[in-house]
């Protein structure tokens, strides 16, 4: 199992992180030893075992269609980096 | 004073021996005394002395439980109202939340006098305490080894007779482990059992929330306190809970305990494996059935977990956009440029690599040979774990395969940290109850047993560790350097 420096790119481009080329080669070096390392999940012969994605049999809950939380805009947006009339400002997107 | 039991602590407080005022400037002071282990990351000494003295109000009038005016540390994990709630990480370092999680709630309603905020592995992803932006937090048994990990400041404190309990969470070992290094008892209760609402999500379906104290008879008190249903929790369970101090005294005899071949492998350090043989032995002189079994997907739990876990992560630490809340790089040039380096920048290392193997994992073309793969290898083992609950009560083994390692030993290669979770990690992966038990000593350093239960058996657990605290007194050794009285005494 060997990770390229082009999939690192391509990965922490999906993870949203920034990778500089020379971390990358350890990032590939790293990630090429844990999924080589992972791979003994495949000694075992699964086929037609159910996933098991929750410890819990259990389905969603419902409730009754009522407010129980309050606004507390205010409250929430004091932890946040910069906020403006209520709105959280980020760099211009549309030209 | 650092010495008593939470029921002991109860009843000064009751018979005005002592108040919880006193009580908490006593443990503030040792605390402060013991900063080199750096098991803080927040200290709270104001707002605790004026807890302290809404308990000693409450004692006067006659309204108080069991655990009022009792102090206790959370980790950093659990979202507390007005206090920073770092998760270990700079990321979350200017982080002041604002709410509290069901757990910080549930015991500020018990009364409970809260010290700090405990250092952790960041994200609660580690097995040392490494990887604390806040720098590692030392064992107290001797500094130049790890205290385990995540809950690695709340298993230290707790050992340091710094604070008599602490909350801790438990994604693949994470109180068990370090209260075995720490040589305290630590639980990990069943999946749901208590409240995920506010405490930060690393892989939810694993993730749960326990008790951290020296004793079982403690740790009963303070899981009596946070577990419960829980409506912001989806998935917690809507289940009575029991009284689990009134069952601790049940006599152990007819329990059938399995022992697993598989937990006493090559892995395992002989010295630890001695150690097992004379609980078991004692478990055997109480009456219990020993019987061997098989847990046969043992050896694969760990890279299932690895894969399972970091999915989930890389999923929930998408939140940490660098816009709502925590970090944000300077001058940002586009909203890309934003995401990408508040990421980097406010993420540690071990919790990008697992982002990174997650997001890989869940990728296009990989996702059937890995995430699938986990979770079908998940199945499996938990279905070798009922399988052995239709003959045996409890699964005994040890909690790692070796006391604390040093610190630094284990940072250069994450397969080998890995490793160490080897023997905690299947139990998150079938959601089932497990508790570590101090019960005995390799040069200097503690050693835990782990007891294994099925689905909501805690009392029972919490019955055996106080049934085997009465005969020994492992649980009662304090680390050499945190002896002293002080200021109290």
């Amino acid at each position: 199992m060997s990770i390229s420096l082009e999939e690192i790119l391509s990965i922490s481009h999906l993870a949203r992180l920034h990778i500089d080329e020379e971390q990358a080669g350890q990032y590939a070096a790293d990630l090429s030893k844990i999924l080589a390392w992972v791979q003994q999940m495949n000694q075992v012969d699964t086929r037609g075992v159910v996933p098991m994605a929750h410890p819990l049999d259990v389905v969603q809950r419902l409730r009754e269609d009522e407010v129980t939380e309050t606004d507390q805009r205010e409250k929430f947006q004091t932890v946040a980096p910069r906020t403006d009339r209520g709105l959280y400002l980020v760099p211009k997107v549309i030209e | 004073m650092q010495d008593l039991s939470v029921s002991q602590l109860a009843a000064g407080l009751d018979r005005g021996e002592f108040s919880s005022e006193e009580l908490t400037r006593h443990f503030l002071h040792r605390m402060q005394a013991h900063r080199e282990l750096n098991a803080f990351i927040t200290e709270m000494e104001e707002p605790a002395i004026l807890q302290a003295r809404r308990a000693d109000q409450r004692i006067k009038e006659k309204k108080h439980g069991p655990l009022t005016g009792i102090p206790l540390a959370h980790k950093d994990i659990f979202c507390m109202d007005g206090t920073k709630t770092s998760c270990g990480s700079r990321m979350l370092d200017n982080f002041v939340a604002p709410y509290d999680a069901t757990v910080v709630r549930k015991l500020e309603q018990a009364g409970c006098v809260v010290l700090g905020k405990t250092n952790m592995d960041e994200f609660a992803m580690g097995s040392s305490n490494e990887n604390s932006y806040f720098g590692p937090v030392k064992n107290p048994w001797n500094p130049g080894h790890v205290p385990g990990g995540s809950s690695g400041g709340s298993a230290a404190a707790v050992a340091a007779r710094l604070v008599p309990l602490a909350t801790g969470t438990d994604t693949g070992g994470s109180i068990r482990q370090p209260a075995a290094f720490c040589g305290i008892t630590g639980l990990k209760p069943t999946y749901g059992r208590v409240s995920r609402y506010g405490m930060i999500a690393y892989a939810s379906s694993l993730d749960q929330a326990g008790p951290l104290a020296k004793s079982a008879h403690d740790c009963a008190y303070l899981l009596q306190a946070m577990a419960g249903f829980d409506a912001r929790d989806s998935t917690c369970m809507d289940e009575p809970v029991p009284a689990y101090t009134q069952v601790l005294d049940e006599p152990l005899q007819g329990r059938v305990i399995g022992i697993p071949d598989e937990y006493f492998g090559t892995g395992l350090r002989p010295e630890v494996k001695d150690i097992m043989a004379r609980a078991i032995a004692w478990a055997e002189g109480q009456g219990c059935i020993v019987q061997p079994i098989r847990l046969p997907n043992t050896e694969l739990a760990i890279p299932a977990y690895y894969v399972i876990a970091t999915a989930e992560c890389s999923s929930n630490l998408s939140r940490f956009d660098g816009i709502r809340f925590g970090h944000r790089c300077q001058a940002p040039k586009d909203l890309h440029d934003l995401y990408r380096r508040s990421r980097s920048e406010g993420f540690g290392t071990e919790v990008k690599r697992r982002i990174m193997i997650g997001t890989y994992a869940l990728s296009t073309g990989y996702y059937d040979a890995y995430y699938l793969k986990a979770q079908q290898i998940r199945r499996l083992i938990s279905t070798d774990f009922s399988k052995a609950f239709e003959t045996v009560d409890f699964i005994l083994g040890p909690t790692a395969p070796e006391p604390a390692f040093k610190i630094g030993e284990k940072t250069d290669d994450p397969v080998t940290m890995y490793l160490s979770d080897i023997y905690t990690i299947s139990v998150n992966l079938a959601g089932l109850p497990a508790v570590s038990v101090p019960c005995g000593m390799h040069e200097g350093l503690p050693v835990g047993m782990q007891l294994i239960g099925n689905y909501l058996t805690e009392g029972r657990l919490l019955n055996f560790a106080h049934q085997y605290q009465l005969a020994t007194d492992w649980h009662r050794q304090c680390p050499p350097g945190c002896m002293q009285g002080s200021h109290g005494e």
